[in-house]
C-alpha cells in the first residue's frame, strides 16, 4: 500500500522505515521531473497548500513552495511579518481560520517545539512540520537520506558524523533519529554546551574530539553556527569554535575515502566548514537543495494519496 | 446546626494514636466525644459510615485559588467547594493572585469571601515581598493582624539571597513561617520540562535538578543561620530531599512538602506534548519519583500538598512553551496518597499525618486530629470507590490536570468543616432518628 501510516508529517520519531523507504523511492520516481523542460505534474491539481511560516527561512519555503507548484497545487504562503501573530493572535486562532478555508495540506514552520502537534490536534488538514523549535525538522532529515542513499546506494552500515550545535538543531534532531532509524550509525561531536543530556536517546553516540567523530566516517554532516551563541553563550568564540570544530580539509582527511560533506545551510564560511571545503567536490550541499524539492514532492503527493484514499475508506 | 453521629468507621487519629473501629459525635460544631457505641442523642444525625475511613479533615498548605483577579480559573467559593470534595477542610492560599496578596486588604478580602463560601477554612499566605517583585519586604505584621498565615512569593523564588535572609531573620521575630519556592532561575528560566531524556526527545529547553537543589540548599542554609522556620515548598528532586534529611539531621527547623504528581508520575508524561502535565517543578524522572517516596516513608517529606494551580483551556491550549505551569490537585490527592499506601510504602497513619496533622501543626492551625473539645472538621473517606476523573465530576471549575480521563481509587463521601457538611456523597446513608 502506497500511504504512509500517519496523516500528517511531525518528526521522524513517528515514521516507520516503512514510510522513510515509502517517501524515498517516491521521491526517487518524482525526481527525474525537475529534470524535464516542463516541471510539472497534475497530482495536485484543485489542492490547495498553505504555507505558514512563523519564522523566517527563505530555503525551505523556496523549496516547499516549488515542491506543491510542481504537483499543480495552488499555494498560499503566510510569513510572520505579515500574519496576524504580530497582533497577538494565538496559533489556535489563526489554524481554525485558516481551518475555514479548507486547505488540503498545511506546512508550519514555527519557532517553537511540538507547534506542529499542536496544531495537528486543531485541524483536520495533513500538517507538515517544516521545522519546530529546536524539536525536528523531517523534510531535512528525509532530503539528506535521499542525498545519501543516492551517492551510497544504501545508508544501513554507513558511518555518519554530525558535528556543531546537537542541542539546539531541529536538523540534527531529526537526522539523528533517520540514519539511526534506517541502520546507520550516527556520532555527534560539538562543544559540551551544545551536546544535549542522553543524546543516546536520539540514537546518537557523543565523543569528544572532532578527529574522533570523522575517522571513517561516510558522511560527515556539519551544522551551522550561529554567531550570536558566542560569548557569554554557548561558545566563547567563533575563533575557537572554529579551531576546535571547524572542517578542513586536514581534518576531511581522517574520514572514509568516499566521503560527502553535507550542511543544511546557510553556511557560514571560515566558521564551521573552512571555505576550500565548501566548494570541495565531496560536498553535496547544492544537491541536498536540489533533492529538497523532490523530497517535498514526495511528501505532499503522499499525504494527499492517503488522505484520499482515507476518505474513501469512510464512506 | 444538626448535631451528628458518625457510627462505626474507621478512627483514625494518629495524633491521638486512634486507629480502630468507632463512632464520633458531633455536637454544636465541636467533636462531643469519640468512642464506641455512643448512644444518639435526640434529634441527631446519625450517619453509618462502617468501612469508611474518619480522619481529621485534611489541611493542604499550598493552593493557588486564583482570586482575586482570574476568576475565570477558580474562585474562592468553587476551589473550596473543591477542597471540600477533596476531604481538605483547610487550605493555605498562595499570594500570586491580582493584585497579588501583598496587604491587609487583599488578606481580609480573601477571608471574607471564603467565609462567604463557607467550603473550606482558607489561610492567606501573604507574600514575602511587595508586588512579589522581590525587592522590599511587605508588611508582616499588619499581615499576620489580618489573618495571614505564613509568608511566600510562591510562583516565583526570592531571586536575592540577601533580601530572604532579611526575610527570614524579620519573620524569626515574629515567629511566623517562611514558604520557599526553591528555583534558581538563571538555571530554569526558558525551561519548560525536566532536563534530561524528555527535554532531548522533545527539543525543548530543560530545567535540571540543580536549580532546585541549589534553591533549597541556599534557603536551608538561611534558615539555620538565621535560626528561622523556613517551609520547603513542592519538593521534586532526588537532591533536595537528600539536602532537606541532612539539615533536619543538624536539627535545622525546616519542614518540607511534596505535591501527589511528584509520587505518582514522572517527565514521561509529557510526552507528545501534553501540556497538562507540564509544572513547575516539572515533573522528574523515576529515580527522583522513587526519592520522594523514600522522603515520604523517612519523614524527610512531612507534608502532602497539592500546588493546586487552576488554568483555563486559554493558558493550557496553546503551543507548548507558552502554556502556564501547574495542574489541579484538591480532588485528586486523596485517591493519589492512597496509592502509596496500597503499594505498601506508607501506612494509613502515616497518610492522614502527611495530608492533614502535620500541615495543621506547620502552619499553626487548630485541627490535625479529633480530640473532644475540637472543631468538628473531619473527612470520611471510601478508599474503594471509584472515581472517574471527568469535568462533570469534579467540583474545580478548571480540568487541567494530567489524571483527566482516568480512574483512581478512594474519594471523601463527607466533610464536615466546624459540624457542618459542606461535602456528601452518602445519599440517602443518614438519617434522623428520635430514640
Ligand atoms: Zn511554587
Amino acid at each position: 500500500m502506497n500511504r504512509l501510516s500517519s496523516r500528517h508529517v511531525l518528526g521522524i520519531e513517528h515514521m516507520t522505515v516503512r514510510d522513510v523507504e515509502l517517501v524515498l523511492d517516491t521521491a526517487d520516481a518524482l525526481k527525474n521531473i525537475l529534470d524535464r523542460p516542463i516541471k510539472k505534474v497534475p497530482p495536485l491539481r484543485g489542492r490547495s497548500v498553505v504555507h505558514l511560516f512563523f519564522e523566517p527561512s527563505t530555503r525551505t519555503r523556496l523549496s516547499f513552495e516549488l515542491a506543491a507548484k510542481r504537483l499543480s497545487a495552488d499555494t498560499v504562503s503566510v510569513t510572520a511579518a505579515a500574519s496576524s501573530v504580530v497582533k497577538g493572535e494565538s496559533l489556535l486562532d489563526t489554524a481554525l481560520n485558516i481551518e475555514a478555508m479548507r486547505p488540503d495540506i498545511i506546512v508550519l514552520r514555527h519557532p517553537l517545539s511540538g507547534a506542529p502537534h499542536f496544531l495537528a490536534r486543531h485541524v483536520n488538514a495533513p500538517v507538515i512540520n517544516a521545522g519546530d523549535g529546536a524539536n525536528e525538522h523531517p523534510s531535512q532529515a528525509l532530503l539528506d537520506l535521499f542525498t545519501v542513499r543516492e551517492r551510497f546506494g544504501r545508508i544501513t552500515g554507513l558511518r555518519i558524523a554530525i558535528i556543531g550545535d546537537i542541542s539546539h538543531s531541529r536538523v540534527a534532531h531529526s537526522d539523528i533519529r533517520a540514519f539511526d532509524k534506517m541502520g546507520a550509525e550516527v556520532t555527534v561531536c560539538g562543544p559540551g554546551t551544545m551536546i544535549p543530556p542522553y543524546v543516546d536517546a536520539l540514537g546518537a553516540k557523543s565523543v569528544r574530539s572532532v578527529e574522533e567523530a570523522l575517522d571513517g566516517a561516510d558522511v560527515v554532516m556539519v551544522l551551522r553556527i550561529q554567531k550570536e551563541r558566542q560569548g557569554g553563550c554557548l561558545v566563547p568564540s567563533v575563533r575557537e569554535y572554529a579551531h576546535l570544530y571547524g572542517i578542513t580539509r586536514d581534518r576531511l582527511r581522517l574520514a572514509g575515502p568516499d566521503v560527502v560533506l553535507m550542511h543544511p545551510g546557510p553556511v557560514n564560511q571560515g566558521v564551521e566548514l573552512a571555505p576550500d571545503v565548501f566548494n570541495d567536490s565531496r560536498s553535496v550541499i547544492l544537491d541536498q537543495v536540489t533533492n529538497g524539492v523532490a523530497v517535498r514532492m514526495a511528501l505532499l503527493s503522499l499525504l494527499i494519496i492517503s488522505d484520499t484514499n482515507r476518505e474513501g475508506d469512510g464512506t | 446546626m444538626t448535631d451528628l453521629l458518625l457510627r462505626n468507621g474507621r478512627i483514625m487519629d494518629p495524633a491521638n494514636g486512634l486507629d480502630g473501629p468507632g463512632d464520633i459525635l458531633v455536637r454544636n460544631g465541636r467533636i462531643e466525644a469519640v468512642g464506641h457505641g455512643i448512644p444518639a442523642p435526640d434529634g441527631c444525625l446519625l450517619v453509618d459510615v462502617t468501612g469508611r475511613w474518619v480522619t481529621p479533615g485534611l489541611v493542604d498548605l499550598h493552593v493557588h485559588l486564583r482570586e482575586p483577579g482570574e476568576e475565570y480559573k477558580e474562585t474562592i467559593a468553587s476551589g473550596t467547594r473543591a477542597a471540600a470534595a477533596g476531604g481538605f477542610t483547610a487550605v493555605a492560599a498562595m499570594p500570586n493572585t491580582l493584585p497579588p496578596n501583598d496587604s491587609a486588604a487583599v488578606t481580609r478580602f480573601i477571608l471574607e469571601r471564603a467565609r462567604d463560601a463557607g467550603n473550606a477554612r482558607v489561610h492567606p499566605v501573604a507574600a514575602i515581598t511587595k508586588g512579589r517583585a522581590g525587592k522590599e519586604l511587605s508588611e508582616f505584621d499588619d499581615l499576620l493582624r489580618a489573618g495571614a498565615a505564613a509568608f511566600s512569593d510562591d510562583g516565583s523564588p526570592v531571586r536575592d539571597a540577601g533580601l530572604m535572609r532579611i526575610a527570614l531573620e524579620y519573620a524569626r521575630g515574629l515567629d511566623a513561617l517562611i514558604i520557599s519556592h526553591a528555583e534558581e532561575p538563571a538555571l530554569s528560566e526558558g525551561g519548560c520540562v525536566n532536563e534530561g531524556r524528555i527535554s532531548t526527545l522533545l527539543g525543548l529547553k530543560g530545567i535540571p535538578w540543580a536549580a532546585e537543589d541549589i534553591a533549597v540548599f541556599r534557603d536551608v542554609a538561611l534558615a539555620e543561620l538565621t535560626g528561622a522556620r523556613l517551609h520547603v515548598a513542592h519538593v521534586s528532586t532526588r537532591g533536595a530531599v537528600e539536602i532537606i534529611r541532612r539539615a533536619k539531621g543538624r536539627g535545622a527547623r525546616v519542614s518540607a512538602e511534596t505535591a501527589p504528581h511528584y509520587f505518582s508520575l514522572t517527565e514521561e508524561a509529557v510526552l507528545g506534548f501534553d501540556t497538562r502535565a507540564k509544572m513547575n517543578p516539572p515533573l522528574r524522572t523515576e529515580e527522583d519519583r522513587q526519592a520522594i517516596i523514600e522522603g515520604l516513608t523517612d519523614g524527610t517529606l512531612d507534608v502532602i500538598a497539592t500546588d493546586h494551580a487552576p488554568h483555563s483551556s486559554l493558558e493550557k491550549d496553546v503551543e507548548f512553551p507558552l502554556a502556564a505551569n501547574g495542574i489541579i490537585g484538591l480532588e485528586t490527592a486523596f485517591p493519589l496518597s492512597l496509592a502509596l499506601v496500597r503499594a505498601g510504602r506508607l501506612d494509613p497513619a502515616d497518610l492522614v499525618r502527611l495530608l492533614s496533622t502535620t500541615p495543621a501543626q506547620i502552619l499553626g492551625i487548630p485541627g490535625g486530629a479529633l480530640r473532644p473539645g475540637d472543631r468538628a472538621d473531619i473527612a470520611v473517606f471510601d478508599p474503594e470507590r471509584p472515581f472517574e476523573v471527568t469535568p462533570e465530576n469534579l467540583f474545580s471549575a478548571s480540568h487541567n490536570t494530567p489524571f483527566l480521563g482516568t480512574t483512581l481509587t478512594g474519594r471523601a463521601v463527607l466533610t464536615l468543616v466546624g459540624g457542618r457538611i459542606v461535602h456528601n456523597l452518602l445519599g440517602t446513608g443518614g438519617r434522623t432518628e428520635s430514640p
